[in-house]
């Protein structure tokens, strides 16, 4: 089947609703997406579960390591575990 | 009979996260927190034995990590930490009241009640994010938590845009599934 330069279907309706999220859909999309909200309920409710779960994290403040940190505590941890192993 | 097993070969990657969210909350400082962190892990393996099983290794951990979080309070306020702190604030006639200025509460802070919410709120989430599978929880925190760009990802964990993508929406549909009953109504 051809595949329609305007109407798109669920699935990558929700690939742009991921992208937009992160700012890295482009205003195509984002129209195509905006086209699909109109009509299609599984996609408006995916695009609003998707927008509160961003919000929430957003709203917690929530945090993590970075790679390098994680990394540090990792290698001094794995350092210690090998010397207790060892015993 | 002991309901849960310890395993220290997962713990860094299993738990470090949330122990980093919890501490910093707390410590309001990076270095510190992976200090306290790292001590935690360590004090953890040392006192294995002690693991009974009543409680996860989370609940466990976390149960070192506070003493850790009250004795580096305890150190920090002890005689010498706190003329540490009086330093700062030794008579000037040019500063005279910026002591007060600093200390006044500011009436646009959060309030208790909003960061209970949303401590309680960042709890759930690691909650849900615990239940993902270990790759797709690194991906979603280093892509949403961390912001890191979709190229520095892929180069990290040798994947390809659209295997993160797919990852994601798997994350998000059940991190958004695992939050629904409590927070998105």
């Amino acid at each position: 089947m051809k595949k329609s330069l305007l109407f798109i279907n669920c699935d990558e309706a929700k690939h742009i609703c991921d992208k937009a999220e992160y700012g890295e859909a482009t205003d195509w999309e984002r129209f195509k997406l905006n086209i699909r909200l109109l009509y299609c309920h599984i996609t408006k409710s995916y695009f609003k579960k998707n927008k509160t779960l961003t919000e929430n994290i957003k709203k917690s403040n929530v945090k993590c390591l970075q790679s390098e940190e994680r990394s540090k505590i990792e290698k001094q941890f794995n350092e210690a575990l090998a010397e207790q192993n060892k015993n | 009979m002991p309901k849960h097993n310890i395993d220290p070969n997962n713990w860094v990657k299993l738990y470090s996260d949330y122990l980093f969210n919890y501490t910093i909350t707390r410590v309001n400082d990076r270095e510190i927190a992976q200090d306290l962190i790292s001590e935690t892990f360590l004090a953890g393996l040392k006192s294995m034995k002690n693991f009974k099983g009543e409680a996860s290794e989370r609940t466990w951990l976390i149960s070192i990590l506070k003493r850790k979080i009250i004795d580096y309070y305890r150190k920090i306020n002890s005689n010498k930490g706190k003329a540490e702190v009086r330093m700062g604030y030794i008579n000037s006639d040019e500063a005279e009241g910026d002591w007060l200025e600093e200390r006044v509460s500011d009436p646009f802070d959060k309030t208790a009640e909003d960061t209970l919410e949303n401590t309680e709120l960042g709890d759930a989430i690691y909650d849900c994010l615990e239940k993902l599978p270990v790759k797709q929880a690194d991906v979603f925190k280093k892509k949403t938590i961390l912001n890191y760009d979709t190229e520095t990802i892929c180069n990290e964990l040798n994947i390809t845009a659209s295997n993160l993508w797919v990852i994601i929406h798997r994350a998000r549909t059940a991190l958004a599934d695992c939050m629904d009953n409590s927070w998105f109504n």
